[in-house]
């Protein structure tokens, strides 16, 4: 993984230094909160409704054991002994106080960590394929293309007032597990009839209030130019996004108002000029990123099986921890290992500190020292040898790890809705716990098959309910809760944004809802099928007499 | 409101007649678009320094046919939160030439100078609140940058080629 060489370090500890000095004139009085406000937002510190929360930067969501160890030091003295992992690969402290956040960031300096740009109208933090380096379906490793965007986009002097966040993900593999098409700019990387490795653009995807699926507009852009044609991209969106309603500020409306086509035209007209004398990167700096992403010293091991076999079928759960939390990896006899950090009736994404020691050593001693957070609010260890899956699942079990259903009902995706957040407009976290206890026979899970489930906890979309296979929307009415269904969403190649399927739920009905909707698609499934799909074939029709039926 | 340019507090010598008001008759003069529009000859007739006062919404297809006229364009932030002059900043300066004055004006901090200067905008009009020594510290709290731009500091990726070149 990338590693700061001294100007970075000069860089983040130059940057904490500013902060401390900033948040010094805040507790003065010298800076209003209203002036404030955008201050500590670039840094990643929101006011939420109970405390100040730190959101940290987990570049492309890649890390090492070191890192997670500072994590757990900082969730130990700073916070309440656990932090969470969001959607956007990053992690978040929830009950930081103003005065001590300079010292967390001086912490996080110390392991090449940093808040910056986790918050507010600026190119947030990327995001990529959790597996990039070790997918079996891999083009070219995603990190290097994130590691170029997150220099160049750090305090960019151009793009730090834009109309409104925005944020990029970039995917090097077949199958997108970077939710490319619910971002502002998604990019995917791909081989053309050359043989020239390049990007294909999409531009103006997005979620909140007016769910977007982004258009492409550039088909292939040779991968050297690419800062070049980001930079054309973020100038047109600067000038022209909406700045008069902050609903429509996103660069979804202006493809959308504008249309992509015309967009697209745009950005080219721009990029033609802007690549003249653009200094793209050398080639040594080039050289010097990619050194950083080289494959680890993996082990030229033909696939031995050292009792593999005979674990996996002595012990039940071991086997459904590997057939749902194992993935294929490009190098024979390894294999990429997903931690699910929905244990049942657990808060999702949430870890504490023990955890995340343990997760660190496994790290370190199995997978070369390698963690990746996940759009799902997991980890990963990405480089497992497969003759160490057995040790390594034991271990996880023995800390209320081994929770096997990524990929399953339970496995759900929720923001921390109104039990942290002041936007919130219902709970969240507490329909996630019903769900998954709910579903929480595992076997009952395997048979509804891969299902992705998303909870938010207000018409922002943090959860991602838009893209989930079940959506869950918490709205007010009436000063009581209740809970919007939206089915067929996906966030994948075909993505996809959900169909409201009638009136809301109550909170005590909403578990019993999604049970409805299940057995639906368990009575009308064809064998084999996912359940997006079979909602693909189906369509609303079904889902809606059933779950309206007795209303 | 005090004028900081080139690191140090400067008199300004510019005027800003209102829309409708009378022009000076001598001196320097700033304009807005729709000004200058309308009495471009008369302005041009003039053997003073002429200038512009724009804003984010003015379209630089109005300025650059005459960009050589101009040693002052001066755009007002209505909020610190506009971002379009930062484009519009280093349109001028990298694409169109630009080499007179570029000032800021309106909703600007301390905490915006760095980005504003990085961008090409070389006088920052400013409330009284602020002191020059703020600025100076401002401008030199961040010392590496990832950007190539217009800013005579050199970018991180030039350091570190420079860096290469001498191992
Ligand atoms: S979706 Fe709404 S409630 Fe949930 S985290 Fe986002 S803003 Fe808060």
């Amino acid at each position: 993984m990338y590693r700061y060489d001294e100007f970075d370090q000069t860089f983040v500890r130059q940057r904490v230094a500013q902060f401390r000095d900033q948040v010094a004139r805040r507790l003065s009085g010298d800076l209003s909160e209203e002036e404030f406000k955008p201050l500590r937002l670039m840094n990643g510190l929101y006011l939420q409704l109970h405390a100040y929360m730190l959101r940290v930067a987990i570049p492309y969501g890649t890390f090492c054991s070191r890192q997670m160890r500072q994590l757990a030091d900082i969730s130990r003295h700073y916070d309440r002994g656990y932090g969470h992992f969001t959607t956007r690969q990053n992690i978040q402290f929830n009950w930081v106080k103003l005065d001590e956040v300079p010292d967390i960031l001086a912490a996080l300096a110390e392991v090449e960590m940093h808040a910056i740009q986790t918050s507010g109208n600026c190119i947030r933090n990327v995001t990529a394929d959790p597996f990039a380096g070790a997918a079996a379906d891999e083009i070219e490793d995603a990190r290097i293309w994130c590691e170029i965007i997150r220099q160049w986009s750090t305090l960019h002097p151009e793009f730090s007032f834009l109309p409104r966040k925005f944020k990029i993900s970039v995917n090097g593999a077949i199958e997108d597990r970077a939710a490319l098409r619910v971002h502002d700019i998604g990019l995917q990387l791909k081989q053309n009839d050359t043989g020239e490795i390049g990007f294909e653009v999409m531009v103006g995807g997005g979620q909140g209030r007016t769910p977007m699926i982004a258009k492409s507009i550039r088909s292939f852009l040779p991968k050297e130019e690419l800062l070049s044609y980001l930079e054309s991209i973020l100038r047109v969106y600067n000038l022209l996004g909406r700045r008069d309603n902050k609903y429509k500020a996103r660069i979804k409306i202006l493809v959308h108002d504008l249309g992509a086509e015309t967009l697209a035209n745009m950005v080219e007209r721009e990029w033609q000029q802007l690549r003249e004398g653009y200094v793209n990167l050398p080639d040594s700096e080039l050289a010097r990123i990619a050194c950083y992403f080289a494959p680890p010293d993996l082990e030229d091991a033909a696939e031995t099986d050292n009792g593999l076999d005979r674990a996996r079928r002595a012990n039940g759960q071991f086997e459904s921890w590997l057939e749902h939390n194992v993935n294929a990896h490009k190098q024979p006899g390894y294999a990429i290992v997903t931690i699910s950090l929905k244990p049942e009736g657990g808060v999702p994404g949430d870890i504490d500190a023990d955890q995340m020691e343990v997760v660190a050593d496994l790290a370190q001693r199995f997978s070369h020292d390698e963690l990746r957070a996940t759009y799902q609010q997991n980890l990963v260890l990405p480089h497992v040898r497969k003759r160490d899956l057995h040790v390594v699942w034991r271990l996880l079990a023995a800390h209320g790890l081994s929770t096997a259903n990524h990929g399953l009902i339970s496995d759900i995706i929720a923001c921390p809705g109104m039990d942290y957040c002041s936007l919130a407009t219902a709970r969240s976290i507490p329909v996630a716990q019903s769900i998954s206890q709910r579903f929480n026979d595992l076997t009952r899970q395997k048979n509804i098959g891969d299902l992705r489930l998303n909870i938010s906890g207000c018409i922002n979309a943090c959860g991602h309910h838009h893209v989930g296979h079940i959506g869950i929307l918490g709205l007010e009415k009436n000063g009581a809760e209740n809970y919007q269904i939206t089915l067929g969403g996906r966030s994948d190649r075909s993505a996809a944004i959900g169909e409201i399927i009638g009136p809301a739920f109550s909170a005590e009905k909403i578990a019993d809802a999604v049970e409805t909707v299940i057995d639906t698609y368990l009575d009308l499934r064809q064998p084999g099928e996912r359940f997006v799909d079979a909602y693909a074939r189906l369509g609303r029709g079904p889902f809606k007499e059933r779950l309206y039926a007795t209303h | 409101m005090p004028l900081i340019k080139n690191g140090a507090i400067t008199d300004d010598p510019w005027q800003f007649p209102a829309e409708d008001g009378p022009m000076p008759e001598t001196g320097s003069v700033a304009v807005s678009l729709t000004q200058w529009q309308r009495e471009k000859a008369v302005l041009l007739a003039r053997s003073t320094p002429l200038g512009l006062l724009l804003t984010g919404n003015d379209s630089l297809d109005n300025i650059v046919p005459n960009i050589t006229a101009y040693d002052l364009i001066a755009f007002v932030f209505p909020t610190f939160q506009d971002g379009r002059p930062y484009s519009m900043a280093r349109l001028l300066r990298e694409r169109y030439g630009y080499t007179g004055e570029l000032r800021a004006t309106g909703d600007v901090s301390r905490d915006q100078f760095l980005f504003m200067y990085r961008c090409g905008f070389d006088a920052f009009a400013v409330s009284a609140g602020n002191v020059i020594e703020d600025w100076l510290r401002a401008v030199s709290e961040i010392s590496i940058w990832y950007q190539p731009t217009n800013d005579p500091r050199s970018a991180l990726t030039t350091l570190r080629h420079k860096l290469h070149a001498l191992e």
